[in-house]
């Protein structure tokens, strides 16, 4: 029989559940466990944690995880593929040989990525935005972090070193997948089918519980077993790229052709047009099959040739947000919570509070789909309103969650449960950057 | 009938777009699915939420077809004042759509 690689998704966000890894590597039989723990600003975020420590901006996870699954990494020889270096995949790698050595791990190679950290090329650029089209030096003052999402090839680099552990910062999700099959199958950085193959490998395990029944139960029409052990998935990879995707036999939820129809298209804008930094893949040919219950083939898979550019997150400070929300109960609660409503935005009026934009929701009855499509719904029990407005200075903000928060007193009956909230806001643009402009590096360090 | 009753839906994002895939459960079920869900109604479903352009994009292979909303995340998820800023409840909104079975 040929070789077949095994590949466990550990996290699919920096604050998910940490068990199912553990499982994974224990009972998985893994050659890789991967860990996929940046969402699209969470590296904004870490940059911002760094410039106060130099010695941070790093997952807040990572001690946490490593600690747990480490020891039994490297004794059932799998290795970990992370991008929880987030904004210091240096200290992370120093923090990680830490414990590996508290563990009494030692020659444990642990290697740290970094070279998609590209402030010092967007600051001061004129290469547009994505969404408004303006020069992005536009942002300069405003700028946290500009970090590029990189491709497989640093990884393959450090797997090639021998690394045991890698960490990154950005680097797309799905490479973090395609780069040990890169390695493992010695495929061609120009073997677009393949690379294709292998990124929808990487995008249907991402997201972890994604595709093991998780963001995809509901009672009656889509059933899934045992969500509170919802165990995450694996991947088992033929040299041709085809794989099955499985999960470990006795833990919860299930993995379907439903659940991997639903998260091959997840955050997938043209099927056939898949923008990655190795390949534009191709899933408008995908074959999904199921074989067993809980194992699920996915074969043909295709790309075509990689762009010449790379996707760079801008992340940028944009005021602050303030909120407000009080709730409603029983008799005439929805006419309470309109009458709630009227009030607050005549006393934001009265007494001149500034704001660029602002949202009244009646939760209950229209705040996630809107008038148009909650029109038609019977009259809720329960309402609760939340007042939610654009600011430039923080005392703005919290001026708004104040004013909802006087309804206690001062507005309808049986107003309860107010809560007011105010919070700086960390956007992101994203850029095309010439590749050429991006340098990467591997270090590698031992236990 | 509701789209739900034929179809499953999941939705994702990026900046301020809104990607809403909708899968039949039955493959005969597709053609239906072809034919009700156009890019216009359901832009016009979607009003007052979707302020763009809607693509349709077709996977005849697993029955499904996927759509794009533009400008149907306030602004973008990053920025948006709306409590769900990733739109991720909005695949239960396509499924609320009225079709001819």
């Amino acid at each position: 029989m040929s070789k077949t690689i095994r590949i466990g998704a550990g996290a699919a966000y920096s604050g998910d559940r940490v068990e199912p890894a553990v499982e994974l590597a224990r009972d998985g039989k893994l050659d890789y466990l991967v860990f996929e723990c940046l969402a699209e600003r969470t590296i904004a975020l870490a940059q911002q944690v760094r410039r106060k420590d130099p010695t941070r901006g790093y997952d807040p996870l990572l001690e946490k995880r490593m600690h747990a699954v480490l020891e039994l990494c490297a004794r059932n020889k799998v290795r970990i593929i992370t991008n929880m270096g987030a904004a210091n995949p240096e200290s992370a790698a120093e923090k990680t040989r830490d414990i590996a050595r508290a563990h009494g791990l030692h020659g444990l190679k642990i290697a740290a990525i970094t070279g998609d950290d590209v402030l010092g090329q967007v600051q001061g650029s004129q290469i547009p935005t994505l969404d408004t089209n303006e020069p992005i030096r536009a942002y300069d003052n405003r700028m946290v972090s500009a970090n590029a999402y990189l491709g497989a090839q640093p990884i393959v680099e450090a797997l090639a070193a021998g690394a045991d552990v890698i960490i990154a910062g950005r680097i797309a999700d799905p490479a973090l997948f395609l780069a040990p099959l890169v390695h493992e199958f010695g495929w061609s950085m120009d073997d677009w089918t393949r690379l294709g193959r292998g990124t929808a490998v990487g995008h249907l395990l991402e997201c972890g519980g994604q595709v093991t029944g998780g963001y995809f139960a509901e009672p009656g029409p889509k059933d899934v077993p045992g969500l509170a052990r919802l165990g995450f998935p694996m991947a088992e990879v033929r040299e041709d790229g085809n794989a099955i995707i499985t999960k470990v036999p006795g833990s919860g939820g299930k993995v379907s052709a439903a659940t991997c129809k639903e998260q091959l298209l997840y955050e997938v804008h043209d099927p056939k047009k898949y923008f990655q930094p190795d390949v534009v893949a191709d899933f408008s040919k995908i074959r999904v099959t199921e074989l067993a219950p809980d194992r699920v083939l996915i074969e043909d898979a295709d790309g075509t040739p990689r762009t010449d550019t790379l996707k760079v997150t801008v992340g940028y400070l944009d005021g602050f947000i303030g909120e407000g929300e009080i709730s409603y109960a029983g008799a005439n609660a929805l006419a309470r919570g309109q009458l709630a409503r009227d009030i607050v935005r005549e006393r934001l009026h009265l007494t001149g509070a500034k704001f660029d934009e602002i949202r009244f929701d009646l939760i209950g009855v229209d705040s996630l789909h809107g008038e148009h499509i909650s029109a038609q719904a019977p009259e809720p029990r329960e309402v609760r309103l939340r007042v939610a407005a654009r600011t430039t200075s923080l005392a703005d903000a919290q001026a708004i969650g104040e004013e909802v928060e006087t309804l206690w007193v001062n507005g309808p009956a049986g107003g309860g449960g107010a809560r007011k909230y105010a919070r700086e806001v960390l956007a992101v643009h994203s850029v095309l950057l010439p590749r050429a402009q991006v340098a990467t590096n591997v270090k590698i360090l031992e236990s | 009938m509701k789209l739900h009753h034929l179809a499953h839906a999941r939705a994702g994002d990026k900046g301020d777009i809104s990607c809403i895939s909708v899968i039949a459960y039955k493959p005969e079920d597709y053609p239906t699915l072809q034919r009700e869900l156009t890019a216009e109604k359901v832009k016009a479903h979607f009003q007052g939420i979707v302020q763009g352009d809607v693509e349709r994009y077709e996977l005849p292979n697993i029955h499904a077809l996927n759509f794009v909303l533009h400008g149907a995340l306030g602004g973008g998820v990053t920025r948006s004042l709306a409590m769900d800023a990733h739109g991720k409840s909005l695949s239960y909104a396509m499924l609320d759509m009225e079709i001819e079975p």
